[in-house]
């Protein structure tokens, strides 16, 4: 019994990363970063429209909160839509209580089948990314490069289009990437993605085609991470994000601004049970007298200005 | 594939010798942070998959990278605050990638030992020599990079085959943290015949497989580390326990759990009786004084003679 030679042979064993995707720097080394009226924690409510066709291919894997059982899985597809149609009503009054500036990331297919709710995001003005086209178009690595260029083309133009705004943010459905898609997002106008969940602050990426932002969305906190993944009280998950507050709030004392990412989807935190659980959260957080409620743009837009 | 491998014998955990930590102390407790790292492209051993999808697994490689880049320091200012040194079990790949991490830790005279190379080559399917290679190598790494060899020795991955622990031993090593048997140090039988021992490391108590195995809320996992502690320091008085946590940056030191691992080691530490150590000191202390007469009273139990 033995292994190939290569089990033995490190080729990337040497300074910083095993990769080109981005340089090693640790947190703790970067400049200070200040956010407006001396405000040190940003807050970042992003919220995750997604569609799950009822057809999913499942190619090449099941998404998280993907459809489970055979055709037609009528129960999780509904469920999922219930975000959509009730769930997101929901959110809107809740932001609106607690002057909460969300940010929206949609699947193209959602603003495309619902456009009611296309027209109330349009309205509100508030940012919109791209979460690509639905939870089932995935990217992933060895995708043929043309068939994920398509995808991007046709998830980003149509999203524009649609919502009549720039979109310059990205989310890959289940933040699942091919190898080029951080090079296909830069050539189709992304400034900034969001899948890569080694930061607490934004940081660059290396592309060959130019600039690209990686912008922290923490998945540790996510809302359907805690409750779905794993299977936490939702009185716990109040606990965990009211921690996780105070700590990066104390933290902002020697290290300058932080960031409060909360990834939510109102198909889980948009449940009658729930919603007063995404209230709680947000009547603490926004009772903390540093903390800054913005978009993900104008946080990154801010992070840009204090490093220069 | 054997029944058992005979790395120890039965020894009840009833009227052994006592133990006695340096200062009179009941308990040993050492904080053992894992620091790894993960390859985002490993050759795929045909054992055991390192990521769940297609490469690059971009969420489960970059939470790891987290550990290193953000966590890192978090647990070292926590340590820190609470005089503890961290016995760190260390993907030796490190001290090439992020030499920096392994330079504050020097600073701070933290211990170092073997955890493999990376994280993501796993000792399944390795012949003898390959294992024995692979082991030499991560051993001269932290030497060469920390100027002492390393004591101990975690099976990178917790993947081993059925003769890591000889091997360890034989090229110097005294003890292992493979081993989730016993609340005490116990001798390991090793085929060189050295004395080697077994040092309580802790799966239960593992922050890893607390979140991400069992599930746990944060709170919680204070709360029974908290109890863990409560009934090895009401039973370190009739003979000494060791208690360990072993950490994981990418798992404890996001923010959410920064508070629950904070008030366990202000509970911990503010006890009398805690010998704050590492797991070097432990195994060199029960070898010392107690790895003898733990034998002799293991064979008395078995019904030997010698």
């Amino acid at each position: 019994m033995s292994l190939d030679k290569k089990f033995l042979k490190y080729p990337q064993r040497q300074y910083g990363m095993d990769h080109n995707f981005y340089d090693w720097s640790m947190l703790s080394n970067r400049p200070k970063v200040s956010w407006p009226q001396g405000k040190k924690l940003a807050l970042w409510i992003n919220v995750c429209l997604q569609f799950f066709p009822l057809n999913q291919k499942g190619k090449p894997f099941v998404p998280s909160g993907g459809l489970t059982m055979p055709y037609p899985d009528l129960r999780h597809y509904t469920l999922r839509e219930y975000g959509n149609r009730v769930g997101i009503y929901r959110f809107l009054r809740s932001f609106d209580d607690y002057s909460i500036k969300p940010t929206f990331a949609l699947n193209t297919k959602v603003a495309e089948r619902y456009p009611y709710l296309t027209d109330i995001l349009k309205e509100r003005g508030d940012e919109i990314l791209c979460h690509g086209l639905h939870m089932d178009a995935l990217h992933y690595g060895g995708q043929d490069i043309n068939e994920e260029r398509e995808l991007i083309d046709r998830s980003l133009n149509d999203l524009r289009e649609l919502t009549k705004q720039d979109v310059v943010g990205w989310i890959s459905p289940d933040r699942s990437e091919s190898e080029n898609t951080p090079d296909l997002l830069v050539q189709h106008g992304v400034d900034y993605f969001c899948d890569w969940v080694n930061d607490d602050m934004p940081y660059e990426f290396k592309t060959k085609s130019g600039d690209l932002i990686a912008m922290p969305l923490s998945q540790e906190l996510e809302d359907t991470f805690i409750l779905l993944n794993n299977k936490h009280s939702e009185d716990s998950y109040v606990e965990q994000i009211c921690d996780a507050c105070d700590f990066l709030l104390a933290e902002t004392n020697n290290h300058g601004g932080r960031i409060l990412s909360l990834n939510i989807h109102p198909w889980m935190l948009g449940q009658p049970h729930r919603i007063g659980k995404l209230e709680e959260v947000l009547q603490y957080i926004t009772s903390q007298k540093e903390v800054w409620c913005a978009s993900a743009s104008e946080i990154l837009e801010q992070y840009k200005k204090s490093k220069v | 594939m054997k029944e058992d491998l005979q790395l120890y014998d039965y020894w009840p955990y009833i009227d052994r010798p006592k133990i006695v930590w340096p200062n009179g102390a009941k308990l040993a407790f050492w904080v053992a942070p894992n620091i790894e790292f993960y390859e985002i492209d490993p050759p795929e051993n045909p054992n055991r998959k390192p990521w769940p999808r297609i490469n690059p697994s971009v969420t489960a490689y970059s939470i790891r990278d987290y550990g290193n880049r953000v966590g890192h320091m978090r647990q070292m200012a926590l340590l820190d605050k609470y005089n503890i040194r961290g016995s760190i079990s260390l993907s030796t790949a490190i001290c090439e990638h992020h030499p920096e991490i392994v330079g504050m830790c020097l600073e701070r005279d933290w211990e170092f030992f073997s955890h493999g190379i990376y994280n993501t080559r796993y000792t399944y399917g390795l012949s003898e020599d390959q294992e024995r290679e692979m082991i030499l190598d991560a051993f001269s790494t932290i030497e060469k990079h920390t100027g002492k060899p390393p004591a101990g020795y975690l099976a990178p991955a917790l993947s081993h085959s059925e003769h890591t622990l000889d091997l360890f031993a034989e090229i110097g090593g005294l003890y292992t943290c493979d081993l989730f048997h016993d609340d005490q140090p116990t001798p390991v039988q090793v085929r060189s015949a050295k004395k080697f021992v077994s040092i309580p490391y802790s799966l239960e108590m593992n922050d890893t497989i607390a979140f991400v195995v069992n599930k746990i809320e944060p709170r919680h996992y204070g709360k029974i580390i908290r109890e863990n502690f409560d009934r090895l320091y009401q039973e370190g008085a009739e003979s000494g326990t060791v208690m360990c946590i072993p950490t994981h940056n990418y798992q404890i030191s996001c923010p959410h759990r920064m508070r629950a691992f904070e008030e366990t080691l202000e509970y911990i530490t503010g006890h009398p009786d805690v010998w704050v150590t590492t797991g070097r000191e432990i195994a060199e202390y029960y070898i010392e004084h107690y790895y003898d007469s733990s034998c002799l009273d293991i064979n008395k139990k078995l019904g030997k003679t010698s």
